[in-house]
């Protein structure tokens, strides 16, 4: 693997991040709990719809065979989506998804806040841009893991659920691969895994303030996404997406 | 058509440009909104450099439109469009006459220069209600109606409003 596809491979795998847990945010639209909850969480939806445009785009000029981000995004079979395996399971309840945010905007907050530094200047631009919105993010599940966990017997108890539940898929997000190396040396991208215990080290503290329990860390721990292995949950949330584009090819509206 | 002539100067797609509005916020021109950064007229037409304000705002593509619109009904051609993403857009870029205008409107103007962590890590002292000049309001989410804004309320005059963020 030489620089140019480990730039593409890992510039695709941080936009179908963006991508799917841009749609499946999208999914409480109409359900949220209240109005601003579903007001807010469409919006962080959109920012991450729009980080998800930027890096796909980018990812076609890598490339160089002409591809746009709509060639990514509804281009691809399931099998060959690379995002984390964390952000492609289903919403559950509220509890869930505050968990699977929480966990997902720490761990962006932390690896913007080093790409920002990337030799590569898109790709540095990129994660200052996002890194505004990304602060948005943070505060938003923060406070909601206060006032859950915080908060009566039951939601401390659906949230902790959610924590649990979701913890197996965590360390997926921080799974390095050979590609990733080669850009850790040319200074494109940072040492993702030893961002693993700040990331520990700040949800902790917030749990603790919570009244919530870090799960066991030593847990077993799921893994794929990066040999293209996903959960069964990815293909449903990839046929929907491009279930319009398939039907009507090249439709604009 | 030909190409660009000499009397459509740079200065002149300058202020052709500078009518050219915000489609959410159509009281705030995309110069008030410092989301209009550069303008360069080459040989082969005219290139337009904007800045996003947020990476998913769904107005950029019709200012892109609006900015081709506007440019070709005065006789440019072969413009194109760039979208600068560094320096990120920041709401520092607001024009004073901007932040005037977003609070004749009924949008309480961003209260802090991103420079002061408070903006981005804490809510604002105070954001002044634009209907009834109180002070006395609240943050209700810090998610509103568009990506840009949050939603506030006075309590006061107890309407909701709009308050647009530091970013």
């Amino acid at each position: 693997m030489n620089k140019q596809e480990a730039l593409l491979d890992y510039l695709i795998r941080l936009g179908d991040n963006a991508l799917i847990s841009g749609h499946r945010l999208s999914e409480w639209s109409s359900r949220g709990p209240f109005l601003e909850e579903d007001i807010a969480m469409t919006n962080i939806a959109l920012d991450f719809i729009g980080a998800s445009r930027i890096l796909l785009t980018y990812a076609g000029v890598v490339e160089g065979q002409g591809k746009t981000e709509d060639d990514f995004a509804y281009g691809r079979t399931h099998e060959k989506f690379k995002n984390a395996l964390l952000l492609e399971q289903p919403n559950g309840d509220f509890g869930v998804t505050v968990a699977k945010q929480f966990y997902y905007s720490i761990f962006n907050f932390l690896l913007f806040t080093e790409l920002q530094k990337s030799k590569d200047e898109t790709l540095a631009a990129f994660a200052s841009k996002s890194l505004k919105e990304v602060n948005y993010h943070v505060r938003h599940f923060n406070e909601w893991v206060m006032r859950l966990g915080d908060g009566t017997e039951e939601s401390n108890q659906r949230l902790q659920k959610g924590l649990d539940e979701m913890w197996i898929f965590t360390n997926d997000l921080f799974v390095s691969t050979e590609g990733d190396l080669i850009l850790q040396k040319e200074g494109i991208i940072p040492d993702v895994p030893a961002l693993k215990s700040k990331w520990i080290e700040t949800i902790s503290e917030i749990l603790k303030r919570a009244t919530l329990t870090l799960p066991d860390v030593n847990q077993y721990q799921q893994k794929g996404s990066r040999e293209g292995k996903h959960t069964e949950y990815l293909s449903y949330i990839v046929e929907e997406m491009q279930s319009i584009s398939r039907a009507y090819p090249g439709a604009k509206w | 058509m030909e190409k660009n002539p000499m009397k459509l100067s740079e200065t002149v797609a300058w202020e052709i440009l500078k009518e050219v509005v915000d489609p959410e916020i159509p009281v705030m021109t995309i110069s008030d909104m410092g989301i209009l950064r550069d303008v360069k007229l080459n040989e082969d037409g005219i290139e337009v450099s904007i800045s996003p304000t947020y990476s998913g705002c769904p107005a950029m593509e019709m200012i892109a439109e609006d900015i081709k619109t506007a440019l070709t009904k005065k006789g440019y051609s072969n413009i194109t469009i760039k979208s600068l993403l560094s320096p990120a857009w920041t709401t520092d870029w607001i024009s004073e006459q901007g932040k005037e205008k977003l609070f004749k409107y009924g949008i309480a103007p961003p209260e802090h220069s991103t420079a002061d962590k408070n903006a981005l890590m804490g809510n604002p002292k105070t954001v002044k209600c634009p209907r009834c000049k109180s002070d006395h309001t609240e943050m209700i989410s810090q998610f509103g109606s568009t990506a840009c804004k949050a939603l506030w309320k006075c309590l006061d005059c107890k309407e909701p409003f709009d308050y647009f963020k530091c970013i």
